[in-house]
């Protein structure tokens, strides 16, 4: 019994991973509809994929601004935040943490419609700020709830002994809380910024000639079969997937207990 | 305190609600407004009309796209938490603590990772002359056609969601009480009868929340349907791309999305409802 349920986890192990196994599999494959037995290697998606002269170099840039900025920003809002719920209490708190966590469970395609019709009333559709705007709201959330589980390990007597010992608050934020919420900050970091990294549907709508990765991808998608994508895929796999593993180290690693 | 420490209290409460009501809540509601606007001459014109809403409403697509959206979904949260239970159960009661952590470690990660190429890899695939069609041809089987069906979105839907669901389910059922399981063995319980009896109700909660985030993410994704579904007929969300992209009718989208959006909070009310509703005896 134990063992065919475990069999049955791999299995379902298996289903997860099989697209992102296969993907990179077929980037090196020289077979334009891959299928067993595989064809011979080749470089040729990469190579192609990445020319000199290819779009996808700016699609590259545009997502390694977007993804800077807008993981620089859901940082900050949700170190805030976190800090805000684990400090104050305060009328209305319960609305307030309702609003921090809500915009993750929202449909992307109507936070991309209501997006791309509000940016445009201020004139911000179709610039990098608008998508970092958008991926700043679905990535404060995660920023929020990860520096929150930091901050419920910190010890509340600690911030009120750096008062009693002189210093001010600003003091005691800078000398005490944010040391202790360092791991947690980073992992925030990487989480918002693979967060951003991926996100397809906002970024599509409200990007325009300014395509990040994801919408660059989305385009050659809508043509027919292009092995271009897995080569692609590749590079974006490996780079939100070091992300999100840095992220969970981060947190997972026993950090001293104040 | 002083004046000094409302400064920095505001430092730390502000950032959020100014933002989030800036770019999350004023957008929803310009959703709701736009819907009474019209569009002339390809820009969109402050009125307050029920054009579009009537438009949307009495034209059979919408309803055939809202019922196949709604079906799906539906149809999503039950395979996938069905699919998803055995495995749960085995992280929460047959491995050790470390197994599971490292096994939710290694769930969180394609719940992060490029949904769209994976996708892309499942269409190569469940192609005619793809991989499993290759399997199947040295079985004597096929080729059977998966893509552009059913059955392929719900491929789809299991990628996207199925990771999540497996973690949720495995928090609620491994925070089962223990004591409570050897009470029903004790008692003479078989198998089944504690699973269904005992673990299945204490675990309520988070088999809900499985369900419905599955609901939510199936309900709005246009991903799989357009890609592995087919994309005809359309889903909700695919309706909202169109009528985005041709023609500028934003305001008829933000009629499809308004109904999107109701639909989501009546299922995800009535989903807590029933979380937190007293046992029937």
């Amino acid at each position: 019994m134990r063992a065919a349920l475990l069999l049955y986890v791999g299995a379902v192990f298996v289903f997860v991973f099989a697209p992102i196994v296969a993907s990179v599999v077929f980037s090196f494959n020289s077979d334009r509809f891959p299928s067993i037995p595989l064809g011979s290697f080749t470089l040729n998606w990469y190579e192609t994929a990445f020319a000199d002269d290819s779009p996808i170099w700016e699609a590259f840039r545009n997502s390694l601004i977007v993804s800077v900025c807008a993981a620089t920003l859901s940082t900050l809002i949700g170190f805030a935040t976190a800090y805000t719920d684990y400090r104050y209490g305060f009328r209305f708190k319960a609305g307030y943490i309702a609003l921090a966590l809500l915009p993750p469970t929202v449909p992307l395609i109507i936070l991309a419609l209501a997006m791309l019709a509000w940016l445009s009333q201020l004139g911000l559709s179709g610039t990098l700020t608008g998508i970092v705007v958008a991926h700043t709201v679905l990535g404060a959330p995660f920023a929020m709830a990860v520096t929150r589980l930091r901050l419920s390990q910190m010890d509340p007597s600690l911030e009120a002994a750096a008062w009693n010992l002189g210093a001010s608050e600003w003091g005691a934020m800078r000398h005490v809380v944010l040391p202790f919420c360092l791991p947690a900050i980073i992992s925030a970091f990487c989480l918002t910024a693979a967060v951003s990294f991926d996100e397809f549907a906002v970024a599509w709508f409200v990007s325009g000639l300014n395509k990040t990765v994801p919408v660059a991808i989305l385009e050659i998608l809508q043509g027919n079969v292009d092995p271009q994508i897995n080569a692609i895929g590749t590079v974006v796999f490996l780079t939100s997937m070091a992300l999100v593993t840095v992220a969970q180290l981060l947190l997972m690693a026993k950090g001293r207990k104040a | 305190m002083s004046g000094n420490s409302s400064l920095y209290k505001y430092t730390w409460r502000l950032p959020l609600l100014i933002w989030q009501a800036a770019f999350f809540v004023v957008p929803l509601i310009f959703l709701v407004v736009m819907s009474f606007w019209l569009v002339k001459n390809y820009r969109m014109q402050p009125d307050f009309v029920l054009k579009n809403w009537d438009k949307m409403f009495s034209r059979g697509y919408f309803w055939d796209a809202y019922w196949l959206t709604l079906g799906r979904a539906a149809l999503a949260s039950v395979i996938v938490s069905l699919i998803a239970f055995p495995a749960s159960f085995a992280l929460a009661f047959k491995v050790s603590d470390t197994t599971r952590r490292w096994a939710i470690f290694f769930l969180i990660i394609p719940f992060f990772t490029s949904y769209l190429v994976r996708v892309y890899a499942w269409q190569v695939i469940l192609a005619e002359q793809g991989v499993i069609n290759a399997l199947f041809g040295t079985m004597g089987i096929g080729p059977v056609t998966m893509l552009n069906s059913g059955f392929g979105a719900m491929i789809g839907y299991l990628t996207l969601t199925l990771p999540l669901v497996v973690i949720l389910q495995t928090f609620s059922l491994a925070a089962v009480d223990r004591n409570l399981i050897e009470a029903a063995w004790n008692l003479g319980c078989g198998r089944a009868r504690t699973i269904l009896s005992v673990i299945v109700p204490s675990a309520k909660i988070g088999l809900i929340l499985g369900a419905v985030f599955c609901f939510i993410l199936s309900f709005g994704d246009f991903v799989a349907p357009y890609y592995l579904g087919g994309s005809k007929p359309p889903t909700l969300s695919i309706l909202i791309i169109d009528t985005t992209k041709s023609g500028q009718q934003w305001p008829r989208a933000a009629v499809v999305a308004i109904c999107m959006i109701a639909t989501l909070f009546t299922v995800a009310f009535a989903a807590i409802a029933l979380a937190y509703g007293k046992p029937r005896k």
